[in-house]
């Protein structure tokens, strides 16, 4: 199937900076697929977010939304609507004092008639399962809740893509929780395409493919368990790997499964 | 002691006052800010009183909230009504008294005109959400556009900035807390020792501010945000027949507080 989003020898540069924060990404995502990207503060993995709906520009190199090439300024809010993108503070991207006024703050933008925009804000939030606090004030909702809230004001552009730029970064155990099931039932459910920018390890086991970036290069890409096999090339990076991968590495086993259970079974097999 | 700072605050209901047009509401607000400066006489006053009382009845307001939306306002309604007292010429109360019965009474009206003018300007506030108000607001103003102003973006920095008051206020309680831990007084000294005390508050708050409205604007433009031209609304206004009606009441008051006026009363 054709990509949905295309890098193709993307570099980045800062006006005003010096050194190259994308140095040659080529990247293809496909559609309905839940992709993550690991990397450390500074990897440039939120720059290669930000690329992909045309919120930065390659200094180098293309960036394609579908057939849509990101630096064309008249084709700007056809892109941004159907890459729809939730960032880290949830406090700085709800822009309305209730929450249904903030989910339908997109399609307000688009042009959307009021009753598809009524249709599409309660679909949303009933997607994210916020639809019983449309009438809230965001400001006295938990962590998770905001975000939650953010991605149904994303889900009410109905996009083709989902990225998220370390969505879970700012909140607590339960709201991570919640935003990640949340994601992944998006993809798995309706199809959703989701990336999934994140430096928490645990966040990427249910991913379909996992690229990890480094000094603005990709250095891995590959499923999760192929890609936390390399087991050297993480801790080089100083990434975790899941602690199934550790230990079937340190006992010098295959480290094809992140499943507990299967990793029991490999290591009861060797014992006998 | 930042949690009770009640601008911008909505109640939520269903009563006929919180179904109105904000267009209505804000129409009716200017009426009657007009008739409350018309009122001359104590009868006119006591009308503006019932009308005021009326209307907060019918909202189901409580006069408590009012109240308490009325406290930082003290200070200048005593002021005022001091002023008043003591400069008014007439009748002293007691002989050789710088207080007049004249003055007795303009203190009073203006104790009355203020906190009347605050409360009405409460009811507004509490009966329609931040969104409706500034939408109706632009709806209003739009007019203006004509003239080359720029109305959308006033109403929605309007807008931003009633949305993000309690944030800021949670950031401001976070960042005393923070200073107070490392040992900042803000409770003693003199008045200059604790506004110096405020710098190290509103250094950070600044600070962060900026660096808010820098990701808010990149969260906007992803949302597609591109300024006003070819938006949509959720909540369309209606002109309903209730807002007729309430439009013609408040065009009544005014003409009734001008005819009060002209008799003395």
């Amino acid at each position: 199937m054709d990509p949905i989003i295309r890098f193709e020898n993307v570099h980045f540069t800062y006006p005003e900076g010096e050194r190259e924060i994308l140095c040659g990404v080529d990247l293809s995502i496909a559609p309905g697929s839940f992709v993550a990207v690991l990397g450390h503060n500074g990897s440039g993995k939120s720059t290669l977010a930000k690329h992909m709906n045309a919120i930065l520009l390659p200094s180098s190199g293309k960036v394609f939304v579908r057939e849509l090439d990101t630096a064309d300024e008249t084709k700007l809010l056809d892109i941004r609507r159907r890459v729809g993108m939730v960032f880290q503070n949830p406090d700085n991207q709800i822009v309305a004092n209730v929450v249904e006024d903030d989910v339908a703050f997109a399609p307000e933008n688009l042009g959307v008639p009021s009753e598809e925009i009524r249709q599409r804000v309660d679909a949303a939030l009933r997607q994210v399962g916020m639809y019983e606090f449309r009438m809230h004030a965001p400001h006295l909702l938990s962590g998770g809740q905001k975000q939650r809230v953010a991605i149904a004001g994303v889900l009410a552009m109905e996009p083709e893509v989902l990225v998220l730029d370390e969505p879970t970064a700012m909140l607590d155990p339960q709201g991570r929780l919640e935003v990640i099931q949340t994601v992944t039932r998006l993809c798995r459910e309706k199809g959703m395409t989701v990336v999934l920018i994140t430096h928490h390890m645990e966040e990427c086991i249910g991913a379909d493919r996992l690229v990890v970036m480094s000094n603005g290069a990709i250095v891995a890409d590959g499923s999760p368990a192929e890609v936390f096999s390399q087991v050297e090339l993480m801790e080089r990076e100083g990434l975790d790997v899941p602690e199934t991968t550790r230990v079937l590495h340190e006992l010098g086993l295959p480290t094809e499964t992140l499943d507990t259970e299967s990793c029991a079974a490999l290591i009861a097999e060797k014992l006998r | 002691m930042l949690k009770d700072v009640t601008l911008g605050q909505y109640f939520p209901g269903n009563t006929v006052v919180h179904r109105l047009d904000p267009r209505t509401k804000i129409l009716l607000l200017i009426f009657f800010i007009v008739a409350l400066f018309t009122a001359k006489g104590w009868v006119g006053y006591g009308v503006m009183v019932l009308v005021t009382a009326a209307s907060m009845a019918a909202s189901h307001i409580s006069p408590k909230n009012i109240f308490k939306g009325l406290k930082p306002m003290i200070f200048i309604i005593v002021f005022t009504a001091a002023l008043n007292l003591f400069y008014t010429d007439g009748t002293p109360v007691l002989p050789g008294w710088p207080i007049t019965w004249e003055g007795a009474a303009r203190g009073a009206q203006m104790i009355l005109r203020i906190i009347l003018l605050i409360a009405g300007t409460f009811l507004l506030t509490y009966t329609t959400s931040p969104m409706a108000l500034t939408d109706g607001m632009e709806r209003l103003l739009s007019p203006l556009k004509k003239i080359g102003l720029p109305i959308h973006e006033i109403t929605m920095m309007m807008s931003m900035a009633l949305r993000f008051i309690p944030t800021l206020i949670e950031e401001t309680d976070k960042i005393m807390s923070a200073q107070k831990a490392r040992g900042a007084d803000f409770e003693n000294g003199n008045l200059l020792q604790r506004a110096k005390a405020l710098l190290p508050i509103l250094v950070p708050l600044f600070v962060s501010s900026f660096r808010r409205a820098d990701e808010l604007a990149v969260a906007m433009e992803s949302r597609c945000y591109h300024g006003g031209s070819g938006r949509t609304r959720m909540k369309q206004l209606h002109f309903a027949p209730r807002d007729l009606w309430a439009l013609l009441l408040g065009a009544v008051l005014v003409a009734g507080m001008f005819v009060l006026k002209h008799f003395g009363l």
